[in-house]
């Protein structure tokens, strides 16, 4: 289980940075995507891995930490509009520019 | 009502984003806009002068106390930085409501988030909150920055939008493996922990490098601020004044975990390395303002030269040098902010010449000596208080080991901005125009404008007037932020 989450983490992680390091806003948008799903498991496996167990506690009965899953539901909201609004401006700058490049070059 | 006065400047700003989102008639939104400025920085300065009575004032968000809820942590550095935003705020909410608001919408709730985000990143006693604050106000500025339209603005938004984002998830991981180590979010708390010894001091080290690598990054330490030139010279002149602000929220927060978690457990996290990276940001800005085109540029590249400048005082735990840096703080955001208004005072002047470096019409004579009193404050001439400020941290920094490297650095990057702000200033306001074109009167400035840079422009002498009080509240400031044991003991209660 550890090992499968880490190396997701791994994986998802590598994609987004190869992603953001593309030299076009769509590419560089997926790859943010990537990220913040690697960071929201990230944040997930702070309050350590629980099966089967609930978010409260009870005498007696193991649970799981349920910080860790308020502050993934704020990153998730707080990345989803950021994301929405990144999409908004690269839209915007491929309707006036003509091309979705990240670097304008010399000629503009 | 004195119990709940540290949530009120981040409340004030919010409710009149409501106010401002329900009516979209602008003679409507400047009004609320406005007074909530106004009643922000009366708050703010009512808590300032509370908060100099040494006390660290905490307000428990729904009552839940310390370590398991949010606080809000007022001490000394957090009322005088959200004065200082707020009086900001009233100048360039002053300045922009005299047209700048009229090129797209919703500009004043945007503004008064961005307000909201600033005073809550400098209040706030949680690191996750801290987050949250930074994430408010980054998507204000997002928004702020693109206000106005253009496809310079776009690109340079894309840029800072991504980078930011990316500074995002580098947080949220530093915030995940605190709370991995630590177990606790609440930064008093976490400093309580950090000297006990449950937890793998290794990785509670590697939290922290991410978490000032972050702060790094919104501060504009070198090898992270290409962004900053760029994305504050493509700003509209009353949002890019407003940003002036914002790198400091990054110093701000390095120098409050450097004081409270960092120099008791984890001393030896930021020596070795800032010093150079924060004289070669000094160095960088200070070859910028020779190469810049413009005005805005010109002074965008000063930001960062300001930034560079104070990096380099969060490694020394001594109380001076915090001293002479919350005063360079103080005078180098007004005095900054003041050069962008000027610049968009002076680019309203001359039709399609701009702000660019070269002869155009000639613009009134009351801007051209308030831009050299600026310039001479920006370039650390007396009788100004940027000569003060400069002053200060080069004689509290020369006892340090890097000294002599510091002295170098400072003093030469001084020569360099004097010469571009020399040379340029004179091609922008006193060289005539080679071919005079027919004589069309220069367009009417409006007293908003007028008033809001002449009362940004006026902080350079005034704070050079009064150095002596404002150099002893800022030695009061720096004491308080170097006694973290009253910070923990006011956070947690006496019980721990």
């Amino acid at each position: 289980m550890e090992a499968l989450l880490a190396s997701a983490i791994g994986v998802l992680t590598a994609c987004g940075v190869f992603l953001i390091l593309r030299a076009r806003t769509f590419p560089v948008l997926l790859g943010l995507t990537l990220l913040s799903y690697a960071v929201n498991l990230f944040l997930f496996a702070s309050g350590r891995l629980h099966l089967d167990a609930p978010p409260l506690i009870r005498a007696g009965a193991t649970y799981t930490d349920p910080l860790p899953q308020a502050l993934v539901l704020t990153a998730i909201v707080i990345g989803f509009g950021m994301t929405g609004y990144l999409a908004m401006l690269a839209l915007r700058a491929l309707a006036e520019a003509g091309d979705d490049r990240v670097d304008p070059g010399k000629d503009s | 009502m004195h119990a709940h006065l540290p949530i009120l400047p981040i409340l004030i700003p919010f409710a009149a984003a409501l106010l401002q989102m329900a009516c979209s008639r602008l003679p409507w939104q400047r009004a609320v806009g406005f007074a909530a400025t106004v009643l922000m920085l009366l708050v703010c300065g009512w808590l300032t002068q509370l908060s100099d009575d040494g006390q660290v004032r905490v307000y428990a968000l729904g009552d839940w106390p310390a370590p398991f809820g949010i606080v809000l942590v007022v001490d000394r550095l957090a009322a005088m930085m959200s004065l200082l935003c707020a009086v900001l705020g009233l100048a360039t909410l002053l300045y922009a409501s005299a047209g700048f608001d009229e090129r797209g919408q919703h500009f004043h709730p945007l503004f008064q988030l961005q307000l909201v985000g600033l005073c809550g990143a400098f209040l706030t006693g949680d690191l996750f909150n801290l987050f949250v604050f930074f994430e408010v106000m980054l998507l204000a500025s997002y928004t702020l920055l693109a206000h106005g339209g253009g496809l310079a603005r776009t690109r340079a938004g894309i840029a800072y939008v991504v980078l930011n984002l990316i500074g995002s998830a580098l947080f949220l991981i530093a915030l995940g493996l605190l709370y991995g180590t630590l177990g606790t979010l609440n930064l008093a708390d976490m400093a309580s922990r950090l000297l006990g010894q449950q937890h793998d001091p290794a990785l509670a080290r590697v939290a922290f490098a991410l978490l000032i690598a972050v702060f790094a990054l919104k501060a504009g330490l070198l090898p992270l601020s290409f962004w900053l030139q760029p994305t504050y010279s493509a700003a509209g002149a009353p949002v890019a004044a407003l940003f002036a602000i914002m790198t400091k929220v990054g110093i701000v927060a390095i120098l409050r975990v450097q004081a409270v978690a960092l120099a008791p457990a984890i001393p030896d996290l930021l020596s070795g390395w800032l010093t150079p990276l924060a004289l070669a940001t000094v160095g960088f800005a200070a070859l910028g303002t020779l190469v810049a085109d413009r005005l805005r540029a010109l002074a965008a590249w000063l930001v960062l030269l300001s930034a560079g400048s104070l990096l380099l005082t969060p490694v020394h735990a001594s109380p001076q040098v915090v001293t002479a840096a919350i005063y360079y703080l103080l005078q180098s955001t007004l005095t900054g902010a003041a050069l962008f208004l000027v610049a968009g005072l002076i680019a309203s002047q001359r039709a399609d010449c701009g702000d660019y470096f070269r002869a155009g019409p000639p613009v009134a004579s009351w801007i051209r000596i308030a831009f050299l009193v600026v310039a001479a404050s920006a370039a650390g001439l007396p009788p100004f208080a940027g000569f003060v400020g400069k002053l200060m941290l080069l004689t509290t920094l020369r006892q340090t080991p890097a000294g002599t490297a510091i002295w170098i650095v400072l003093l030469g990057a001084g020569f360099l901005v004097m010469a571009a702000l020399a040379r340029q200033g004179c091609i922008l306001l006193w060289k005539p125009q080679a071919l005079r074109v027919a004589a069309t009167p220069a367009p009417a400035i409006g007293w908003q404008r007028a008033l809001a840079t002449l009362l940004l422009v006026a902080a350079a002498p005034l704070l050079a007037i009064f150095a002596g009080p404002l150099s002893a509240y800022a030695q009061r400031t720096a004491s308080q932020l170097h006694a973290p044991g009253a910070y923990v003991a006011g956070v947690l209660g006496a019980q721990r």
